[in-house]
């Protein structure tokens, strides 16, 4: 069995990032950014990025990269989740990174690793692994025609991965049309791509690096919405110790306290299938199509469940523009439909496992 | 005498040089487990002279697979599980030298089952407000009163008890904790019957009962603390193995899926995902948990674990009754009978589903888990307490 636990180079990385990200990203910030032109906080990036080196935790060092695994990035994953940072660190670190891992494309994925450029698998963001990736976009003579919607971090990109049927291409973001979209999780931009007969340049024929960044993006989604759903507890827990109704303070009330601990419960489940799905996608472990599939259906539903208690929990507060309360639960539900609902993974599962529908 | 505590590699030496000097397939089984208690080999955290060697606990498990493997004779834990979960270490923390040494060694080779006298009709979750009487009699006690789901009664031949002895000071501090002959006159064992026909627990009715002052345990008045310890190792869960995926109840469900197409509807095929899902969950949690608790980072999720499972088993064995369709109108056997152990897998699936009913009453309700979780690892508020101040006499009842 896999370690599930976090190792002490872990805790540093952890401890180095959620400090980080303490001071340049607290909620008030953030919620200011989500209605201001910049598709992504630009700065915050850098230092995820390149003063942290974050962006390319899993690239062998020979390739540009920090040489760690992807367990250190599920762990940035969690922080950032925490944080609802609006970074492109899932599309650029995780999803485009394992695509140019799988492809075995070597320059671009330097410079994606480096944080020099952003890379963004151009699909839609609601995506689940083994689900059509293609189709939208057709390559012809070195160029790609068609429309992909819903990409996550879209406009944020120095360099668009679009699935195509013959392969995966690579195209500069500014040969393409790029309309932004106004997101339900505005932490987390989309955007709607068209291309005309862009340039182009095949990195990987087939679908296996389509396939792979989705399954890497799926398990380390997990993480994300893992430090989501601790951080809505905390909040939630903070508030119920001091907030003081009937003249008693409302955490003491078992209608609020017994959720929470079933809360808790769920998050303690939500941190091993998490930690065992990232696990296995860095060990290439033969469970991972069942690891991950798990982790999503779990994860994706507590992390909805905790921004949905964080909310109701505040009272009216909880239910106000300038309470982060409301960034936290709709990175949530975008979180649940980001590569595949709950229900899309248990669709996965039952083929896995043999268990098929009626 | 060693000043160090052994390591891994001390002890599977220790534990080679017993095999090799104790053949464990030829040994009579309870010379063996004697022989293996009086080596420190028992319960290597327990200290040298009474079965172990100040080891750490979580080096425990890599003892036992280490015998298991060798095929020696078991102590046969499952058949004692008040005794070495409960018992033992409350023995161990506030027994006398003499009391430690008398009960120790029968208690783990299997030679004395022991049984807890907790619970009563009045007071279940609520613990502290048992009843039971201890009046000082002599150089002992005199015991009158009545307790209930008491598991192994029948077989036991020592228990653990807490009595009042103080009625007039507020319920927590007039408590004392004792060890109790089974076998003593006025000890009368019923057994209880419960919703499967069978009867796994028994009320145990004491009337003057007496118990020698040298089997207490703890000062007088201070059995709440002293209980509070043996509730605490109740908690305390430390695997062997990991459970292996679709063991338990969800590993049935799933091979009557797979069996029988027939049965299958789009509603249950939702629901059944689900709970694989959420089975896994528990099952990886609990692996998460092994690996803190081997580790040496023990965590509150043994709580955690405790609500899953008695959610998961009563949904999980729901389930399995409606995708049987006619086959989950019957049921196998109603006779009263008076098994030793829970049985999950050999039974009718009725019978899971009124067992796994049990789960989230026996050993703490799920009421009662939350709020510990909510209270000690969330610190949320306590309840707001109205018996805290009042002596347990005038409290309402």
């Amino acid at each position: 069995m896999s370690d599930l636990l976090y190792s002490e180079v872990e805790d540093d990385l952890r401890a180095g990032v959620r400090g980080m990200l303490d001071d340049k990203a607290p909620w008030g910030e953030v919620l200011a950014g989500t209605e201001r032109d910049e598709p992504y906080d630009a700065a915050l990036w850098g230092a995820v990025a390149v003063r942290l080196g974050c962006a390319g935790l899993p690239v062998p060092e020979e390739l540009g990269g920090a040489g760690a695994t992807w367990r250190e990035a599920a762990v940035v994953m969690e922080e950032l989740g925490r944080a609802v940072a609006p970074v492109p660190f899932l599309t650029s670190a995780v999803l485009a990174t394992a695509a140019l891992l799988a492809a075995g494309e070597r320059e671009l994925l330097a410079e994606v690793a480096s944080g020099d450029r952003i890379a963004v698998l151009a699909v839609p963001l609601s995506t689940a692994p083994g689900g059509p990736a293609t189709g939208a976009v057709r390559a012809a003579d070195g160029t790609l025609t068609g429309r992909v919607g819903s990409v996550a971090d879209g406009a944020a990109a120095d360099v668009l991965l679009v699935p195509a049927p013959d392969g995966l291409y690579a195209v500069d973001a500014a040969a393409a049309e790029r309309t932004p979209v106004i997101s339900l999780d505005m932490t987390r931009r989309l955007c709607d791509l068209t291309f005309s007969a862009a340039p182009a340049r095949r990195v990987a024929g087939g679908t296996a690096a389509v396939e792979a960044a989705l399954t890497t993006g799926a398990a380390l989604l997990a993480s994300e919405q893992l430090g989501l759903a601790e951080r809505c507890l905390d909040l939630t827990v903070a508030h119920l110790k001091t907030r003081y109704q009937f003249g008693r303070p409302v955490g003491s009330y078992q209608g609020l306290k017994h959720r929470l601990a079933d809360l808790w419960t769920a998050i303690t489940q939500a941190r091993a299938v998490a930690r065992y799905a990232v696990a296995c996608v860095a060990d290439g472990d033969p469970d991972t199509a069942v690891a991950v599939a798990v982790a999503q259906a779990h994860c994706s539903a507590v992390a909805v469940q905790a921004a949905e208690e964080c909310v109701q929990m505040h009272g009216g507060i909880g239910f106000t523009w300038e309470h982060p309360a409301h960034l936290y639960l709709k990175r949530a539900k975008s979180d649940a439909i980001a590569l595949g609902t709950p229900d899309r993974h248990r669709a996965a599962l039952a083929v896995l496992l043999d268990l098929p529908p009626a | 005498m060693s000043t160090a505590s052994p390591d891994a590699d001390e002890l599977g030496r220790r534990v080679g040089e017993f095999l090799a000097a104790h053949d464990p397939a030829g040994a009579e089984p309870l010379e063996f487990l004697r022989a293996r208690f009086a080596a420190g080999l028992a319960w290597v955290h327990y200290p040298e002279g009474l079965g172990g060697l100040g080891a750490p606990r979580a080096l425990q498990p890599a003892v036992d697979r280490r015998f298991a493997e060798a095929g020696a004779p078991s102590n046969r834990p499952e058949r004692n599980g008040i005794g070495l979960g409960m018992a033992a270490p409350t023995i161990l923390a506030f027994g006398t030298e003499e009391l430690k040494r008398r009960f120790l060694r029968p208690l783990w080779t299997g030679e004395e089952i022991w049984c807890q006298l907790f619970s009563e009709p009045g007071a279940g979750s609520d613990l502290a407000a048992l009843g039971t009487r201890a009046v000082p009699d002599g150089d002992g006690w005199t015991v009158n009163g009545q307790k209930v789901w008491t598991s192994m009664a029948h077989e036991a031949r020592w228990a653990i008890l807490v009595t009042r002895t103080d009625p007039d000071v507020p319920k927590h501090r007039g408590m004392t904790y004792f060890v109790c002959d089974m076998t003593a006159p006025g000890v009368e064992v019923r057994p209880l019957r419960q919703a499967t026909g069978e009867a796994e627990f028994n009320e145990v009715f004491l009337t003057d009962v007496r118990i020698p002052d040298e089997h207490r345990l703890g000062a007088v008045g201070d059995g709440w603390r002293v209980a509070t310890t043996t509730l605490m190792n109740e908690r305390v869960a430390i695997g062997g193995a990991a459970a292996p995926r679709e063991s338990g109840m969800i590993g049935v469900v799933a091979g009557l899926w797979r069996d029988r197409p027939e049965l299958r509807t789009a509603g249950l095929h939702g629901d059944l995902m689900r709970l694989w899902v959420e089975t896994e969950a528990a099952r990886l949690t609990g692996e998460r948990l092994r690996q803190a608790l081997t580790a040496g980072q023990p965590g509150p999720e043994g709580s955690a674990a405790k609500l899953a499972f008695a959610r998961l088993n009563q949904e999980v064995s729901g389930l399995e009754l409606e995708l049987l369709g006619e086959d989950g109108l019957r049921y196998d056997d109603w006779t009263m009978r008076r098994p030793s152990a829970v049985d999950f897998t050999h039974r009718s699936p009725g019978y899971r589903y009124l067992r796994a009913k049990g789960n989230s009453i026996e050993g703490g309700t799920s009421e009662i888990l939350r709020n510990i979780i909510a209270e000690r690892v969330l610190g949320l508020p306590g309840e707001i307490r109205v018996d805290k101040d009042v002596p347990w006499k005038d409290l309402p009842r």
